[in-house]
């Protein structure tokens, strides 16, 4: 047979309940303190640090990293359930996020140890935040085409160029990005890239708001002038980065991020029929619960797989490809329903404020994080058929 | 598809392999039913959900569960799903299982069977799979004192003979009045649903395993088929229909499995059971119209032609999804389920496990 996709059912250990219900208990103090609104996904306090600094107090950031880094040694369902939670609570975790799932675990690989010692506890306490610098304006599925150039220098390597569409790159401390070291060859389009750590807020960096459509300022452009990266922020191999960025790909693609990003609508639909549906709005929530089940089971088998040191880099795609889709169109099979929602429903209002921002995320969640046709051509690659 | 490691389903494997040869069953149209369930039964497949004392092989759930994934796979057209339901419905009451072919009754949550005072049984069941092929009837019935499970021998049935989308029998059968062989009453807790939702995670299993071996030969004659000088695999356009194929014999897969392993390891049939099992059907039979559809689309002609083993697997996942409850049936009862509940409890509900 060609195709061995596996989706083992794999359950969350019972220390993970156990943490769960630490999680919910933490979540619903800071909701009593007015932190955050769970019923309004489209805050204004993206930059929310004292919430950061709070999670971090909680041990809940960078928990699978070594204790010697600030780490906890958790396992990574343990983290899991933790980025569930704080999902499906709508809780502000923009500005640690993107460490917690990615910048860390690359610096663990490839920074020199006295980077880790300085970066990785600050990561783990909620005081930094993190972006990716990886998109260009011509630039975006086609990551080898980046041209941001890094030319050495003494003691280091002087950047010119522009990344854009970076998230938070208004509130970073820090982006990983990868720059243009030297030529493409002809064998290997892909050789020439290296990726540097940049601290951010230095001189010859600008960075310049970007407008989304739902309202909110969440990307960046960031122009590159003469700025100076010193050697010793080079992470791993010179004109490697490819390697590099390419082997990561399991963890970011599979997680709960990727299909609870307009889950909100749906809570609150359930709440708008209330507890004796009709017909019509019953079969559309039992077959939106059917499908958000049937995806939570494929991504919790492909975090136990990673859990237990598999690569599976097919079965990770999957999750995102029908992941994103599903969040994508959920908002609209809500409105469906919804319509229908008596006039007298307490939460008519919140549901409707929910659905006109979902509807205006909806667009981007099929594009970050690599597009549909994208992961779809991973797939395919893995089925055999390139 | 993933390599066994289980004896039961090994054992299958190579029965299915040796006498159930998708190619071969679809050339000759008849004579391989016999041998091929003789096999099985010698082996003690039909009767893997029978403990030992009830005249089984005494497997376990789980096992039972993987072993329909792989006869999914084979897309195998002999009452094995139905004997070994029909089994586990008659253990349930502690009723032993004879030998031959069985079936269960009601197949449908819609059908009911009463069973009257004089303790015989009346009621009409309409889409019972290979009714007419069985011996013996499974039959669970409701009489005033609540649930009861009978077996009940068919040739006191009135049947009239069927085809599903599959061409497969899928009869109704008419009891009137019928004096059962034997008939005890259900443990307790045990009704018509907690029936429903085991024949329709067997089916999920079974939908689930054909969409594996649609995606397998679809891969395959994609990089075979040449159009345009080029193999047609080579098309992206292609290409990601057959990821997208993948996509919804990987959910199927997830589906089944986990609510197979949920029922093999629950002790009641409760709301989290629930949701497994509802969701299981719900989904696998979303991913056999969606999945079988591109199936198709890969094939061009020459799959929708009956010389070709395409439609044993995806016409036959299209008529699984109504046998025990359609997804629309299921959707509606998760639908209610879900908003009994209330908002809050839909996440913990999801999270459970
Ligand atoms: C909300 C949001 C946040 C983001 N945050 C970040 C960030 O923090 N850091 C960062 O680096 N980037 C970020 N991105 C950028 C994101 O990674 C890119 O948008 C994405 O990789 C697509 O690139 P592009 O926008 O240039 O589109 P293009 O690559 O120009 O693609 C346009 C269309 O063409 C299709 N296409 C392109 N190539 C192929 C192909 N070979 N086969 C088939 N179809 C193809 C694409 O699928 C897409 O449909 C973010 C994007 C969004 C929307």
């Amino acid at each position: 047979m060609t195709a061995a996709l596996r989706f083992d059912p794999i359950r969350l250990p019972e220390k993970c309940e156990q943490l769960r219900k630490e999680v919910r208990a933490f979540l619903a103090e800071e909701i009593a303190a007015g932190t955050f609104d769970p019923h309004k996904p489209n805050r204004e306090d993206t930059d929310a640090p004292e919430f950061s600094r709070r999670v971090g107090a909680k041990g809940w950031l960078g928990m699978t990293w070594p204790k010697k880094y600030g780490g906890q040694e958790r396992s990574f369902l343990e983290r899991y359930v933790v980025t569930e939670e704080m999902r499906v609570a709508n809780a502000p975790t923009r500005r640690f996020f993107v460490a917690d799932r990615q910048s860390g675990p690359v610096l663990i690989k490839y920074a020199p140890e006295h980077i880790k010692m300085e970066i990785l506890p600050r990561i783990c306490r909620g005081e930094i935040c993190f972006a990716i610098g990886m998109s260009e304006p011509n630039s975006g599925s086609d990551l080898f085409a980046a041209k941001t150039r890094a030319t050495k220098t003494d003691g280091g390597y002087l950047v010119n160029g522009t990344k854009i569409w970076t998230s938070s790159a208004h509130i970073a401390d820090y982006m990983i990005a990868i720059f243009r070291t030297s030529q493409p060859t002809k064998e290997n389009r892909r050789h020439g890239l290296t990726q540097f750590l940049v601290k951010m807020k230095q001189p010859g960096i600008q960075v310049n708001p970007i407008g989304q459509i739902t309202g909110q300022y969440e990307f960046n452009e960031v122009v590159f002038t003469d700025f100076f990266v010193p050697d010793d922020h080079v992470l791993g191999e010179v004109d490697g980065a490819w390697k590099q960025a390419t082997s990561e790909l399991a963890y970011e693609r599979s997680g709960p991020e990727r299909f609870l990003e307009t889950y909100y609508v749906l809570t609150e639909l359930v709440r708008a029929v209330g507890p004796n549906p009709d017909t019509r709005s019953a079969e559309g929530i039992g077959r939106l619960v059917a499908q958000l089940h049937t995806m939570r089971r494929m991504s919790v088998s492909v975090a136990g797989m990673l859990e237990a040191g598999k690569e599976p880099v097919v079965e990770a795609s999957i999750v995102k490809d029908i992941g994103t889709v599903w969040e994508q169109q959920l908002p609209h099979r809500v409105r469906d329903l919804a319509a229908f929602v008596e006039e007298t429903a307490t939460n008519r209002e919140t549901l409707e404020r929910q659905l006109d921002f979902a509807i205006k995320t909806a667009p981007k969640l099929t594009i970050q994080g690599g597009t549909t046709e994208v992961l779809r051509g991973i797939i395919a690659r893995g089925l055999g058929l390139r | 598809m993933a390599e066994s490691d289980n004896i039961v389903v090994e054992t299958a494997e190579k029965i299915f392999a040796d006498l159930a040869d998708p190619q071969e069953i679809n050339n000759d149209k008849n004579s391989w039913q016999g041998p091929l369930w003789q096999a099985l039964s010698e082996a003690g497949l039909p009767l893997s959900w029978v403990p030992d004392d009830l005249g089984g092989s005494g497997a376990s759930l789980a096992d039972g569960f993987a072993l329909l994934n792989a006869a999914g796979r084979f897309a195998v057209a002999v009452p094995l799903a139905e004997t070994m339901l029909a089994g586990w419905l008659l253990a349930q009451a502690k009723i032993a299982s004879p030998e031959g072919e069985m079936t269960v009754l009601p197949a449908s949550p819609k059908d009911r069977i009463t069973l009257d005072a004089d303790g015989s049984l009346s009621g009409r069941a309409r889409g019972v799979p290979f009714a007419k092929a069985a011996k013996h009837f499974a039959v669970l019935a409701h009489g005033k004192d609540g649930v009861s499970i009978a077996l009940v021998d068919a040739a006191k049935a009135r049947v009239e003979a069927g085809l599903n989308v599959g061409y497969d029998h899928s009869d109704t059968v008419t009891l009137d009045k019928v004096q059962p062989v034997t008939l005890k009453a259900a443990p307790k807790g045990f009704d018509q649903t907690t029936m429903m939702l085991m024949g329709g995670v067997a089916r999920s299993l079974q939908i689930a395993g054909a969409l594996e071996s649609m995606l397998d030969i679809s891969v395959r004659y994609s990089n075979e088929r040449v159009a345009f000088e080029k193999k047609i695999s080579k098309f992206q356009a292609v290409q990601h229909n057959l990821a997208r194929l993948a996509g919804e014999s990987a959910a199927a897969l997830a589906a089944a499995t986990s609510a197979a392993d949920a029922i093999a390891n629950a002790t009641s049939f409760d709301d989290e059971v629930y949701l497994e099992a509802a969701s299981a059907k719900i989904r696998c039979a979303e991913a056999a119209e969606k999945g079988g559809a591109i199936a198709h689309q890969v094939h061009g002609a020459i799959g929708f032609t009956l010389e070709h083993i395409l439609h044993r697997y995806s016409l036959r996942a299209l008529a699984w999804r109504d046998d025990f409850g359609s997804e629309s049936h299921w959707a509606v009862e998760l639908g209610k389920l879900v908003a009994n509940r209330g908002a809050d409890e839909l996440w913990p509900l999801v999270a459970s496990r």
